[in-house]
């Protein structure tokens, strides 16, 4: 069971409180996890990554166990604990505008 | 009992605002959408308690949001705008190519009798169409593609598609309105456009009569006269009597022509309304004095409407979408601003109130009178 940390604006889109708790089918990617949720969630397709390119959008970061994975490849397995559950995946929106 | 409802977009969320047909004494609802900018929200003529709403921020982009129930509630439907085929290139600032992007929709314009109908003007500059209540949309690319679509270049705001005028008579016409390439119409139901800008002159651009190329502000047409079109350009109001084929200027005696919204009175077609805005690099209205211009006789000759305004210190602005009037009798006009002010006129712009006073800057407003 993989752990994802939404931002707010899109746990309100969402409608979900706290983390989202999901089953990936295969090895756990940013891709693989990303279409799941997208698959659970289909209000958050383009939020999160552009719809054509697939590519996470500018202001947008992945982090999970204290590292940054933003520029991690798309298909590059996430890390244990986060395969484990021990840690979330956290999806946030960059901080910009001050 | 008539009830008018105002369908407010701002930088940090929409309301909704109703009065009774007296429009004393008005409801806010909101925020919705609390924190994202809401670009545009507007109502089915069809059905009025469908809604569309334009949401986006930069971090997560775009959604679309439609209500069944007058705003009371809303669920997100397509938020995928994808240009037909390989979009080229535009104009960037300086000049140089640069590609089709798209950012934003600024405009929603549902169809006059489809309430699942919905036209969307985007940045960059292309017109989609949904015919499923918004959940997917597909692009006309006669607009694009017509043949000057690589020599547009953005205004200030953005390359932007933000009017689009329904003809209620030919329903076949549309009128668009790109910054700042300048006026389109199809007279095919959006498969082919030809550029209407004859009679405008810009100063800003190498040939300040080309064909293209003029930051159109924004256009307005009067239902029971959609030939006449009235015109806020970047600087000059413009008038045209044959359905955008040539224009002439009316700015007559405003105190500034440049100026962001127009619009026309509900029930008097040669009755119009502008806000002078200072100039394109001040934008706020001249001697810091809010001012509504109405003119009686489709332009040239304008009367200041002060009763209600602020006449000193005021240094908001007016932006494009964000005028709008209802249909009761005597007309009520509204608008905002970008201090977050709503003001409503009940007896066609001779006194002002403000409905609110502090909601984030306005972006759009739009008016819903109810039977």
């Amino acid at each position: 069971m993989i752990r994802i940390a939404l931002p707010a604006h899109l746990r309100t889109l969402a409608r979900v409180d706290g983390e989202v708790s999901l089953d990936v089918r295969g090895a756990a990617t940013q891709r693989s996890v990303l279409d799941a949720l997208e698959a659970r969630y289909p209000m958050l397709r383009g939020t999160i990554r552009d719809h054509a390119t697939q590519r996470r959008r500018a202001f947008v970061r992945f982090f999970a166990g204290g590292e940054d994975l933003s520029h991690e490849p798309a298909d590059a397995p996430l890390p244990g604990a986060v395969v484990t559950g021990a840690e979330p995946f956290v999806i946030l929106g960059a901080m910009a505008g001050g | 009992m008539s009830q008018v409802r105002v369908l407010v977009g701002t930088r940090k969320g929409a309301f909704v605002l109703t009065s009774d047909g007296k429009r004393q004494r008005w409801d806010v609802s909101g925020p919705h959408f609390a924190g994202w900018e809401v670009f545009h929200v507007k109502g089915s003529p069809a059905d009025p308690d469908r809604l569309y709403a334009s949401q986006c921020t930069s971090w997560f982009g775009q959604l679309i949001q439609r209500s069944d129930d007058g705003g009371k509630n809303w669920e997100p439907v397509g938020n995928e705008f994808a240009y037909d085929g390989v979009p080229g290139t535009h104009q960037w600032y300086d000049g140089t190519p640069h590609p089709w992007e798209f950012a934003r929709v600024w405009h929603l314009e549902p169809s006059l009798d489809d309430p699942d109908t919905v036209w969307a003007g985007v940045e960059d500059a292309a017109l989609f169409r949904s015919s499923d209540g918004g959940k997917t949309w597909q692009e006309l690319p006669g607009l694009r593609g017509h043949g000057s679509g690589a020599s547009w270049q953005p205004g200030a705001g953005g390359m932007c598609l933000h009017t689009i005028v329904l003809d209620p008579i030919d329903r076949a016409r549309i009128t668009v309105a790109i910054s700042s390439a300048g006026a389109f119409r199809s007279d095919d139901s959006g498969k082919t456009w030809r550029p209407i800008n004859r009679g405008l002159r810009s100063e800003q651009i190498p040939d300040p009569t080309a064909e293209v190329g003029h930051c159109v502000h924004r256009i307005a047409a009067h239902p029971s006269r959609p030939n006449v079109l009235f015109m806020q350009k970047h600087w000059d109001v413009m008038r045209s009597d044959d359905a955008g084929d040539s224009w002439r200027e009316v700015s007559g005696n405003l105190p500034s022509d440049f100026g962001f919204p127009i619009e026309v009175h509900a029930h008097e077609p040669e009755t119009i309304y502008v806000v002078p805005i200072k100039s394109d690099s001040e934008h706020f209205p001249p001697e810091g004095k809010l001012r509504v211009y109405r003119s009686r006789t489709g332009g040239d000759e304008w009367q200041a409407l002060t009763d209600g305004l602020p006449q000193r210190d005021c240094y908001v602005n007016v932006l494009r979408d964000a005028m709008a009037v209802d249909a009761l009798d005597p007309c009520g006009v509204y608008f905002g601003t970008t201090g977050g002010q709503v003001y409503a006129s009940a007896d066609a712009g001779d006194r002002w109130v403000p409905i609110v006073r502090d909601l984030p800057a306005v972006l759009s407003v739009e008016v819903q009178t109810l039977r």
